[in-house]
């Protein structure tokens, strides 16, 4: 429970972290961190296989696509910069207090209704779950590749 | 015929890639009209034998959850209709034909989409061809590569990513209570109907997410500025089809279906409904942009179906999936005119038209009969729908919402008329005065529709009796 | 692959981050200037609902079942966001700092 509730804290901070700071690049390391959080997480929750796929693709994937994305822009100059945190800090500085209050008073509410949780289940193999079960599944990614592909062909054409 | 449907158009676009370049690219519109009338001809005549093998059967390994119904028939029809609508209206269009090959394959991979969200028995499946019709469209709207469109296309994405959020916590608390992603399980699960809190909060976000993809008010933000930025062809199908089939037709199945329509839930629909009837309906009112008119407007009809299924009647639901039907068909066709008027005159701006019917006299006449079918004129198709709807809500004791729902048509027909007058009728404007009629596929596309709007319309006994009745069910 | 841990107050438990997590990126998506900080947004929520679906799979036992849900989920978030990123240097190609306050017609 102890090692449960470090992990989540640290999720968090990092969130809060990634939102709050002034540079794009460090925005982009935070959501690499909570990645990486989220996928220790999976792994003491019995997810090992989906922790795996979260902390190559997302940790790894995602933040080099989104921190060279961050090069190819042109940043704005540091008063620039100082001057939009200052204004995202005053106009809603209350959001994330908000925040950790609404998770405080969530935490509040306890739900006495008997829900009754399904039948365990029968299949406990993740491979043949995905192979077998959710083949429906396994095309659709097949086409949602193929549609990415076409629009990297579109978006990323050089341009005159 | 379902895995058909799905498994063809990929197959297609495999084949118009692995091959010879030159050749490739010049049949690729012939290709994917092809898959498009096939699709309509198999909703005729449902082809499950071909010599003798099960089509859509290539071996075990493609044994998939699907499903057919009468209601999965009508939106079969629906997009192999707007499909070769907006083929047609692509290859019109003056453009490279580099960008165009691109482009009929994303048009063949959308229409595999579609047909998954239709035919699918499972709801993460649901999601996750909601998924790629919606990548699709993002790139398809970026397709047209000028500022209103990469803006528009971030917007979509945006607010679709965040439907996408609410509809998966849903999809994760329905996995909590019953075990399972498939409709009949959970269908099963639901109907003991001990579970209380958690099953009204599945279904508060499953509404929010999917009206979020609809583009009803409150959340309709994203939809003018994407339909007005799209190219023209491209806005004729995400009218017609894709916000349709991927924000209205989930609801329809899965509440009529999977989760049933209780009172409280139906009210949350009629008061959504009601709201974007009459939002949708002000707005349009005051637009000088004839897109985005029609953009507000279709936020406007949607407002209805939701009505209709809000309900909880079958006859409610007969109105709101014939009213869909109806939609598709004039809120194209509307379209289509626009893209006509805006490809030969440079502009969307209506006050600066005027008396254009006169040299565009099929876009004129097509216009005026949309126009009368979307406001409820008899005898025109969108008269009937909307007269099933108003019946049902009658009849189901709902006084205030019928008399709004006849309010708002009066509404309707005010700014259509005043789009049509502001366009195609008074005195012509001088830059305007040498323009022709449009060109070849947009003309086409304006007959078809037109025709298929009076058919039904006129023909409508025979429609109710023969479609209509057999083919829904609302278990 | 072990079996159920059953208790509904574990919701609870995780419950406040989850719900945390889905404001933080709320937040991030509505309260910013720049494009890419709305993506990164959209990133935040994403996590959450992974979150709440890795929680969901503890509590009920169906492991190996949300275990194939978020590997489909984690497909689909990478290709929309390539294609976000794509867009962004569409965007970028007229707007160079990616500000929101100059994105142009889209109002009303």
């Amino acid at each position: 429970m102890m090692i449960h509730l470090i992990i989540l804290t640290t999720i968090v901070i990092a969130a809060l972290w990634t939102i709050m700071t002034r540079s794009l690049l460090r925005a982009a390391i935070g959501l690499a961190a909570v990645s990486a959080a989220l996928s220790v997480m999976m792994f003491r929750l019995s997810a090992p296989l989906a922790a795996v796929f979260e902390l190559s693709v997302c940790t790894g994937l995602i933040s080099v696509l989104f921190v060279s994305a961050i090069s190819l822009t042109r940043s704005m100059t540091m008063d620039e910069v100082l001057q939009h945190a200052k204004e995202r800090m005053r106009r809603f500085w209350f959001l994330p207090v908000l925040a950790v209050l609404v998770g405080i008073g969530v935490s509040f509410i306890h739900s006495t209704a008997a829900v009754r949780l399904p039948a365990p289940e029968t299949v406990h193999d993740v491979r043949i779950v995905l192979w077998h079960l959710r083949r429906l599944d396994i095309i659709g990614q097949v086409i949602i590749l193929l549609a990415g592909a076409f629009g990297v062909m579109i978006l990323f054409k050089e341009t005159k | 015929m379902a895995s058909f449907l799905i498994i063809a158009p990929l197959l297609g676009v495999l084949a118009l890639n692995v091959g010879f370049k030159s050749l490739m690219k010049r049949c690729a519109f012939w290709v994917a009209a092809a898959f498009a009338l096939l699709q309509l001809a198999m909703v005729f005549l449902p082809i499950t034998h071909l010599f003798g093998v099960k089509v859509g059967q290539f071996g075990t390994f493609l044994v998939l959850p699907l499903a057919i119904d009468g209601l999965s028939l009508t939106l079969f029809f629906c997009i192999g209709i707007i499909l070769l609508v907006t083929l047609m209206i692509v290859k019109s269009s003056k453009s490279d034909p580099d960008a165009h090959f691109t482009i009929f394959n994303l048009l063949l991979i959308i229409l595999s989409g579609l047909n998954g969200i239709v035919a699918v028995t499972d709801i993460f499946s649901l999601y996750v061809f909601l998924e790629i019709v919606a990548v699709a469209s993002f790139i398809l709207i970026a397709s047209g590569q000028d500022q209103d469109a990469f803006e528009g296309a971030f917007k979509y994405i945006i607010l679709s990513a965040v439907a996408s959020a609410l509809i998966l916590s849903a999809i994760a608390l329905l996995v909590l209570i019953t075990g399972s992603t498939s409709f009949a399980v959970i269908h099963a699960a639901l109907a003991g109907g001990a579970h209380g809190r958690i099953v009204i909060a599945a279904v508060v976000l499953l509404i929010a997410g999917f009206c979020i993809k609809g583009g009803l008010v409150p959340f309709h933000g994203w939809l003018p500025d994407a339909y007005m930025s799209a190219p023209a062809g491209i806005s004729v199908l995400l009218a017609g089809i894709v916000t349709k089939t991927a924000g209205i037709y989930p609801l329809v199945r899965l509440l009529a279906s999977v989760i049933g329509i209780s009172r409280p839930v139906g009210s949350i629909l009629l008061i959504v409904g009601t709201v974007s009837i009459v939002i949708g309906a002000l707005a349009a009112m005051g637009q000088r942009d004839m897109k985005r008119m029609l953009a507000y407007s279709s936020i406007s009809q949607m407002g209805y179906i939701l009505l209709g299924l809000g309900c909880g009647s079958w006859f409610g639901f007969v109105g709101a999936v014939f009213h869909l039907f109806n939609h598709a068909i004039f809120k194209s066709l509307l379209f289509v005119n626009s893209a006509s008027v805006e490809s030969q005159t440079g502009t969307r701006d209506m006050a600066s038209m005027g008396g254009l019917a006169a040299r565009m006299p099929i876009s004129g006449a097509t216009s005026i009969i949309a126009a009368l079918s979307a406001a409820g004129v008899p005898p025109l198709a969108g008269f009937w729908s909307k007269l099933i709807i108003i019946i049902a809500l009658w009849l189901g004791g709902y006084h205030l919402y019928a008399v709004i729902a006849v309010l708002a048509s009066v509404l309707t027909l005010a700014y259509l008329l005043s789009m049509q007058r502001m366009v195609f009728f008074g005195k012509i404007n001088e830059t305007y005065a040498a323009i022709e009629e449009a060109r070849g596929g947009l003309v086409i596309s304006a007959l078809v529709l037109a025709a298929i709007t009076v058919g039904v319309g006129v023909l409508f006994p025979f429609v109710m009796k023969y479609f209509m009745m057999p083919g829904l069910y609302i278990r | 692959m072990t079996a159920a841990a059953g208790s509904l107050d574990l919701l609870w438990f995780f419950g406040p981050f989850i719900a945390m997590l889905f404001i933080i990126g709320f937040y991030c998506i509505f309260a910013t200037y720049n494009l890419i900080r709305a993506l990164i947004g959209v990133e935040l929520l994403i996590k959450a609902v992974t979150l709440l679906s890795v929680v969901v799979g503890y509590i009920s036992g169906y492991t190996a079942l949300t275990q194939a849900l978020i590997i489909t989920m984690i497909v689909i978030e990478v290709v929309v966001m390539v294609v976000a990123i794509g867009i962004i240097l569409g965007v970028r190609r007229f707007n160079a700092t990616l500000d929101v306050r100059n994105l142009r017609n889209l109002k009303g």
